[in-house]
């Protein structure tokens, strides 16, 4: 089975992603082929603009916001943060003057698509908060992403609080494809993942 | 204002929110303020008051419907004395004395909570007639909830429904139009 990938000059090792599973009848060449055009190699995310809302002592939850862009077609699995016991993916929809929050298995993110997590949508939601995060303080968030291959990468985000009554910052309102934040001098991490 | 209209119910709005002018619901309450004060409508005597109903733990409606508010207060000049906004919660079990009085205080120091126990949230649930569902997510629990924002005229006779889509300088529209016709 080795022998699939084992050619090492064109195909370095550290590079193989050990959930993805080629189908038997291809070939060394078309797999590496077939990896390579789906751009395994240099997978990446980049995420921008990220923030946190601040909390009041003893509130135990809030919520962190962030755009996403990724170079191929890319999923955001999971999160996690030592500042707070769960993390998940949550969804608000606002329909008829309510407002319904949900856990969702994943954020789809689609080649060079910008995709906004901010208020009044997706968000990274932190639950059972261990302190209380303080404007001007920031956190440290692990993003877990998953390619069509299923290969999953983490990379860490520094994500500074902004205050309690903050809004969205102007750029970051709405979500969908606002594009063009490619050279905006805050992005966060220039999506340099370490694979697992 | 209108002494023509003395004795029927108030005047129909050209508002940005919901007119509920006339509405037989939402009529009061009888919480807690984070001291252990009760209060009702009758607390805030001449004065405008806008309540929102919500839950710390909320990591989008609430803050930005509280931002508003402060907006508002602002916007309003000096009228702005004349508005009290209240935070009713709608999770009593997370949200503690404590935590409410934080919570309102970092967006204004003259904003409100207010809270009851489980049996008195129900019983304002059902008054004004908003939407509370408690929903399990992943490991813990969040509510499902009206995000509309009640507006009393200085008579504390229900007006306005502010939706959440509303900018505050509608909504400052809206209060104006209901200070205008009380």
């Amino acid at each position: 089975m080795n022998q699939r990938f084992s050619s090492p000059r064109s195909f370095p090792a550290r590079f193989l992603p050990a959930g993805v599973r080629a189908p038997r009848s291809l070939t060394i060449g078309g797999a590496i082929a077939a990896l390579l055009m789906s751009g395994l190699v240099h997978a990446q995310v980049v995420v921008q603009e990220p923030w946190a809302r601040a909390t009041v002592p003893t509130q135990r939850a809030s919520g962190v916001f962030m755009h996403l862009k990724a170079d191929q077609d890319m999923k955001l699995v999971k999160a996690s943060s030592d500042v707070a016991t769960h993390t998940e993916i949550h969804e608000m929809t606002h329909d008829n003057g309510v407002m319904k929050m949900r856990e969702v298995d994943g954020i789809a993110l689609p080649a060079n698509q910008d995709v906004a997590l901010a208020p009044g949508g997706l968000h990274v939601m932190l639950l059972d908060l261990k302190q209380q995060l303080k404007a001007d303080d920031s956190l440290a968030l692990d993003l877990t992403f998953e390619d069509a291959q299923g290969k999953r990468v983490t990379q860490q985000v520094t994500v500074p609080v902004r205050p309690l009554n903050a809004g969205a910052p102007q750029s970051g309102q709405g979500h969908g494809h606002a594009h063009g934040h490619d050279s905006a001098p805050d992005a966060a991490h220039a999506g340099k993942g370490h694979a697992h | 204002m209108l002494p023509a209209l003395a004795g029927c119910g108030p005047a129909k709005l050209d508002v940005h929110g919901i007119d509920v002018s006339g509405a037989d619901f939402g009529k009061d309450f009888s919480l807690k303020a984070p001291d252990g004060t009760v209060h009702t409508m009758a607390s805030f005597e001449d004065k405008l008051v806008m309540i929102f109903f919500g839950f710390t733990q909320c990591p989008d409606v609430c803050p930005t419907a509280l931002l508003r508010a402060s907006d508002i207060k602002r916007m309003l000049g000096e009228d702005g004395e004349r508005l009290q906004v209240l935070f009713i919660t709608i999770d009593p079990e997370r949200d503690t004395p404590e935590i409410l009085s934080a919570y309102t205080q970092a967006f204004d120091p003259s904003f409100l909570a207010l809270y009851g126990d489980a049996e008195q949230t129900a019983k304002t649930v059902k008054d004004f007639r908003i939407y509370a569902q408690k929903v399990k997510t992943g490991n813990t629990y969040t509510m499902d909830h009206t995000s509309l924002s009640y507006l009393y005229d200085t008579r504390h006779r229900l007006r306005v429904l502010l939706r959440h889509e509303q900018s505050a300088q509608e909504c400052v529209d809206d209060i104006r139009q209901v200070l205008a016709n009380t």
